[in-house]
């Protein structure tokens, strides 16, 4: 594979994406440390929002230590060169958060749908266009449409005004053929000005192959997360992909020495537990399920007695979509009642 | 048998399946369906069932108004088409049943708060939305048991019940859902959610109520006000099925329903077109009966 001269945007998502594995428990201090970390080691965009996005506290995904306010008003100041973007899901944040998100000073939001529901999102394109901001598209959970598909859907949003349209591997289950076939059909299909992006979960430890199908087949920019910090078995480990670009000579901009250490000395510390490929997580990735289900999964497989792999594969079965956390519950005591009938009649 | 006649306005998802519910009542008489494109599935099903129709908008409407007795008018269209709509039916003494999330007018969730809509000549009522409708009563059921300080609605719909109203302008489902929630379930603070599933075969429309209580929660008595409060929906949503919870956690109660329609129009997956459009007939049935008995006499100022 060659890229070289090419040139990449790498978007941090340890701050967001990473809030899952968190609880959305990251205390502001850590967040400042981090972001002021990715700033200096030449990261130029950095993700700072509840784990699902602008309004994300709910009973339903969890409530955050910080609003999502206080932590873009924290942390913003603090950055010299690096610009901060935010998470919004139609159907839970509203205008309302994009317009406070950039009164906070964010530049680049980030608006994201299930890969065949971009039509949710055309207000909120439209508005942020409006406002001058860097407006990106999300088509979430891209395995679950065919590249034909997925690039009407982005040509959707291309009407609405979207300037960068990604493929978001939510439940790391597509393969580096999955990610040429749809990012290579997104570039066919879009505008030459429409830049296409791709975010990644490692949970067939895909991310940063996956990362560079995605660049030889047109995408420029990637998201990933510093040591992985994001949902599942994580994001695309940035600070492995910088230096794998580096060797491959795509330009990013980025000091990989400088992230490793943000990496290993900021992130680590702060893990609960590891994040890494393991049996729950890998279930993701095989079955085609939403990462951020994971901790939910594990909660609830506790609480009834059963294996979170069951309740993952169920969720997949049933083909959830991203934020349908309130379904875990009902499917884990659905399968206890199962297995208590099972082997009642054992 | 006498009857109060009506306009449906809108002939999208929505509006079709209130027709459909409409033809059966006794107390009102379907008689225009307003849309804007001649090739609507719901204005040639209209016509099919012997309706007038027009596809000029409410303008096609206006100058039959009083040759056709129309007296409550349904409308189905979208929040900012029905903030036009909404001045210029009161100015024709046309009782507006709002299905859009336009919220112009008081809130009515009929298990809830339809008795308190009587006697009050309202000329304009606004059905929340059919996420408002699935749920409200819940939160309703616990706030009647004690103090909610905050309550969360997750509702899932199958892509295909949601039509292009719904989808452009999302942000009014989940602001007018957490409006209803406080004014109407009675909780301090409301939060909604919608999801859009697209999965084949659509999946029935799903519906989470989180409630956080004041204090430690009475888990009999909100136990038995919630199930309660799901028969009274089910006089008129018959597939109004409980399917998980209440599960208790802390101050937390959460509860999971499933809302199977009648299959009138979309098949009985679009639970949430159902629910919306029975509560809307309930409600404007009420105001018919008042009409017929002389207690609301709506004036014409235009």
């Amino acid at each position: 594979m060659d890229l070289r001269g090419k040139k990449v945007i790498l978007h941090d998502n340890s701050l967001r994406d990473g809030m899952h594995p968190k609880r959305h428990q990251i205390t502001l201090q850590q967040m400042i440390d981090v972001a002021k970390g990715l700033d200096a080691a030449g990261v130029p965009l950095i993700e700072i929002t509840h784990g699902d996005g602008l309004g994300g506290a709910s009973v339903n995904y969890g409530f955050p230590l910080h609003s999502d306010e206080e932590y873009l008003r924290g942390v913003i100041p603090h950055l010299k060169k690096a610009k901060v973007s935010a998470l919004l899901l139609p159907g839970m944040g509203t205008v309302e958060h994009l317009h406070m998100a950039r009164d906070c000073g964010v530049s680049t939001i980030r608006i994201a749908t299930h890969c065949t529901e971009a039509d949710v999102a055309e207000q909120h394109i439209r508005e942020a266009r409006k406002l001058g901001m860097d407006t990106v598209t999300f088509l979430m959970m891209a395995h679950m449409n065919d590249p034909a598909g997925l690039a009407s859907q982005a040509k959707l949003m291309e009407s609405y005004g979207a300037q960068c349209i990604y493929c978001t591997d939510s439940a790391g289950y597509l393969l580096p053929d999955d990610v040429t076939a749809r990012v290579r059909l997104m570039r066919e299909t879009l505008h030459p000005d429409t830049q296409i992006g791709f975010h990644g979960h490692h949970n067939l430890a895909m991310g940063v192959a996956n990362s560079l199908a995605a660049i030889e087949a047109g995408a420029v920019r990637i998201d990933g997360s510093a040591a992985g910090l994001g949902a599942g078995a994580g994001n695309t480990p940035l600070e492995v992909l910088a230096a794998v670009l580096e060797r491959m000579g795509v330009h990013t901009g980025i000091d990989v020495f400088k992230l490793i250490d943000v990496a290993e000395d900021l992130i680590v510390p702060m893990l609960d537990q590891q994040v890494r490929v393991d049996r729950d997580s890998l279930t993701l990735g095989y079955a085609g399920v939403y990462s951020s289900f994971l901790l939910f999964a594990q909660r609830a497989g506790k609480k009834y007695q059963v294996s979170p792999v069951d309740i993952l594969i169920e969720m997949g079965r049933l083909k959830a979509v991203g934020g349908q956390e309130d379904l875990i519950e009902e499917v884990a005591q659905t399968l206890a009642t199962a297995k208590a009938k099972k082997s009642a009649v054992a | 048998m006498p009857h109060i006649n009506v306009a449906l306005i809108g002939s999208g998802n929505i509006g079709t399946d209130l027709l459909i519910k409409a033809l059966r009542s006794t107390c009102i008489k379907p008689v225009w369906m307003v849309g804007v494109d001649p090739e609507s599935d719901g204005l040639k099903r209209a016509q099919s069932l012997g309706l007038k129709t027009t596809a000029a908008g409410l303008e096609g409407l206006l100058p039959h108004l009083v040759t056709d007795h129309i007296q409550i008018a349904f409308d189905a269209t979208s929040a900012y088409v029905h903030a036009e709509h909404a001045p210029i039916l009161r100015a024709h003494g046309v009782v507006a049943i709002d299905l859009t999330p336009a919220a112009i007018g008081p809130f009515c969730v009929p298990p809830v708060n339809l008795a308190e809509h009587v006697g009050k000549g309202e000329m304009n009522v606004n059905m929340v939305t059919c996420g408002g409708q699935a749920t409200i009563p819940i939160v309703a059921a616990v706030s009647r048991v004690q103090p909610v300080d905050y309550a969360e609605i997750v509702a899932t719909v199958a892509s295909r019940s949601a039509g292009p109203g719904t989808r452009k302008n999302i942000d009014e489902f989940t602001r007018t859902t957490a409006h209803g929630i406080e004014r109407v379930g009675g909780a301090k603070k409301g939060k909604a959610i919608i999801i859009l599933n697209p999965a084949e075969p659509p999946l029935i429309m799903r519906d989470t109520i989180h409630c956080l209580t004041e204090t430690t929660p009475d888990q009999a008595k909100i136990t038995a006000s919630i199930l309660a409060m799901m028969k009274e929906v089910q006089k008129y949503v018959p597939g109004y099925r409980l399917k998980h919870g209440p599960v208790f956690d802390g101050n937390r109660v959460s509860v999971s329903f499933e809302v199977e329609g009648l299959g009138d129009y979309l098949p009985v997956y679009a639970g949430n077109l159902d629910i919306m459009t029975a509560a809307a007939l309930r409600t404007a049935e009420m105001i018919a009966q008042e009409m017929l008995t002389g207690k609301f006499n709506p004036i014409r100022s235009a």
